[in-house]
């Protein structure tokens, strides 16, 4: 697609562009090394007179881990639970005819067109009639809820794909539902479900709204609402704020460094297809 | 088996979906219980002069901010989908913005256009020496550059898995009949995208208007209410001034805008697949 003349005006785009996104890193990074002192006195985009780990000292002694742990244990519940529903969900919609199956495939499609936070409101409500405010359950129901629509769409999407005849000759074996869905779908759809849940997990990880409207104290505390508490109470030490900051990226800069192309098909799942 | 699913979305999901309208016609103080007010929340949200601004400032942020993004996106999916390995080089480091979450994003952001120990000190240039986020004029618009910094990594990698869809046999065609690289991009590129700028569009439309922990965290709704979008408002209302009614008339509109903002726009490409926008991307 490429003419042999380079291409001058789009490699001046892409690093102005380039410029405009790398300033911001090199800051966030740099400043998290930089000594407390140096902060109010020094140029912020010039190298820090010494290197320093004290930032991030300061924040994992301040419970940074146990929001890091928080913030786990709520991706983790709500991603697992998120994939089995909708995989039982989306191997009923691509496999059975009943008008129950039909409705609920056009019921989860209503779901991905409705901003669901939106909603905050009532779910607020109910999570304090249930007794679950200020618990992580009060952050892994509704997110779990709220990501189901899209992975039924991925996964149907994906499911639909599969061969009839390979159910057929599962049937025809004499298999039943579940040991169908134990032998045949999981295995197939396994990368489907590593590309959705990926995608399940970032909305999670870096959802915002949901712990601040709904839980309070610090011991429920998630990642996103810490850096935010962190900015509160750290007014000083911009250092610290900005570790915690890098800290936080730091999960999913692994991921990018050991799987990019997951990560990438995770975020853009199913709008890329 | 589909009773799991369906349980979780129909308690967590429809259920507030169908209360958010219940709501929006009681008066409840978020503490209490909720007592039946007619339509006096909606009367009061459209006198509102705040929520009347709110509903300005969100078209204005959806219109700018598409205005923006679009362009940008699609010019650098086009860029980063090329071969070339600083193109690639490139690609790997556009993707870092996408590291971070939303609140991460703000607060780095907040640090770095403080007025007193931020960008302004960095260069000795006086148009950097702005209160980007405390002048209620530019406030708006500092908004508008971090949202596009935070969201447009994304919608590039769309148009760059676009791109490489497209058949090089059509670029071949393109230059046997002597297009350049500017005929090409407009007789073949664009054409070819029409999906994928249908599903971004889509994306930038209505995402912006759910956009909440961005500004939440870099401007809080001000300078006094220059930044209070509809997201913004119904929160501040509703958790901040413990006035649910109208919260909910707010979220209400803020649903039905959203449903018919991207059913329209399955209707005008002709897509058979519902987008989402509850990513905010």
């Amino acid at each position: 697609m490429r003419t042999r003349n380079p291409n001058v005006l789009g490699g001046v785009l892409g690093f102005a562009w380039l410029l405009v996104i790398m300033v911001p890193i090199y800051y966030i990074v740099i400043t998290s090394i930089r000594p407390r002192e140096d902060y109010f006195s020094s140029n912020p985009l010039s190298l820090p007179s010494e290197f320093t780990l004290e930032p991030f000292r300061y924040v994992l002694e301040n419970d940074f881990l146990r929001y890091f742990t928080n913030s786990v244990i709520v991706t983790v519940v709500t991603v697992v639970a998120v994939v089995v529903s909708s995989l039982m969900a989306s191997y009923v919609i691509v496999r059975s005819r009943t008008r129950m199956a039909r409705f609920s495939q056009r019921l989860f499609l209503m779901g991905i067109a409705i901003p669901l936070q939106a909603t905050i409101i009532p779910i607020y409500y109910l999570i304090v009639q249930l007794g679950l405010y200020d618990t992580l359950w009060a952050l892994i129901l509704p997110s779990v809820a709220f990501a189901i629509p899209i992975t039924v769409l991925i996964l149907t999407n994906f499911l639909r794909d599969v061969p009839k005849e390979l159910y057929e000759s599962m049937t025809v074996d004499g298999a039943s539902d579940m040991q169908m869905f134990r032998r045949l779908v999981l295995p197939l759809a396994k990368p489907a479900i590593v590309t959705v849940g990926i995608y399940d997990a970032l909305q999670v990880w870096n959802g915002f709204l949901f712990p601040l409207v709904l839980t309070q104290s610090s011991e429920m505390r998630v990642l996103p609402l810490s850096l935010w508490a962190y900015q509160g109470e750290f007014t000083t030490n911009i250092p610290a704020v900005l570790a915690a900051v890098m800290l936080s990226a730091l999960p999913i800069l692994v991921l990018y460094i050991a799987g990019r192309r997951q990560l990438i098909s995770g975020l853009t799942a199913g709008f890329s297809k | 088996m589909l009773a799991p699913a369906l349980a979780f979305f129909g308690v967590f999901a429809l259920l507030p979906l169908a209360g958010v309208v219940v709501l929006s016609f009681f008066a409840w103080d978020g503490l209490g219980t909720p007592s039946f007010a007619g339509l006096d929340a909606w009367v009061a949200v459209f006198q509102n002069p705040v929520t009347l601004n709110a509903m300005k400032l969100t078209f204005l942020m959806t219109a700018l901010s598409f205005v923006v993004q679009f362009p940008l996106s699609l010019l650098l999916g086009t860029f980063m989908a090329g071969h070339q390995r600083y193109r690639e080089a490139f690609s790997v480091l556009y993707f870092l913005p996408l590291l971070f979450s939303a609140a991460a994003t703000g607060i780095a952001f907040k640090a770095l256009l403080d007025p007193n120990f931020g960008l302004s000190r960095a260069f000795n240039a006086d148009f950097l020496k702005q209160d980007w986020l405390g002048s209620p004029n530019l406030a708006f618009y500092t908004l508008i550059m971090v949202i596009s910094w935070s969201f447009v990594p994304f919608h590039s990698l769309l148009y760059q898995a676009g791109v490489r869809q497209i058949p090089k046999s059509m670029y071949e065609a393109a230059t046997l009949d002597g297009a350049g690289r500017t005929r090409q991009f407009f007789n073949v590129t664009l054409p070819q995208l029409k999906y994928t700028i249908v599903t971004s569009s889509t994306l930038m439309l209505v995402g912006s208007l759910t956009y909440f922990d961005l500004i939440f965290i870099l401007t809080g709704g001000g300078p006094g209410n220059a930044t209070r979008v509809l997201p913004l408002d119904m929160y501040l209302t509703g958790f901040r001034s413990y006035q649910m009614g109208p919260a909910s008339v707010i979220a209400v509109i803020l649903i039905v805008v959203g449903l018919l903002l991207s059913l329209g726009l399955n209707k005008v490409s002709g897509a058979d697949k519902m987008e989402s926008q509850m990513e905010g991307a």
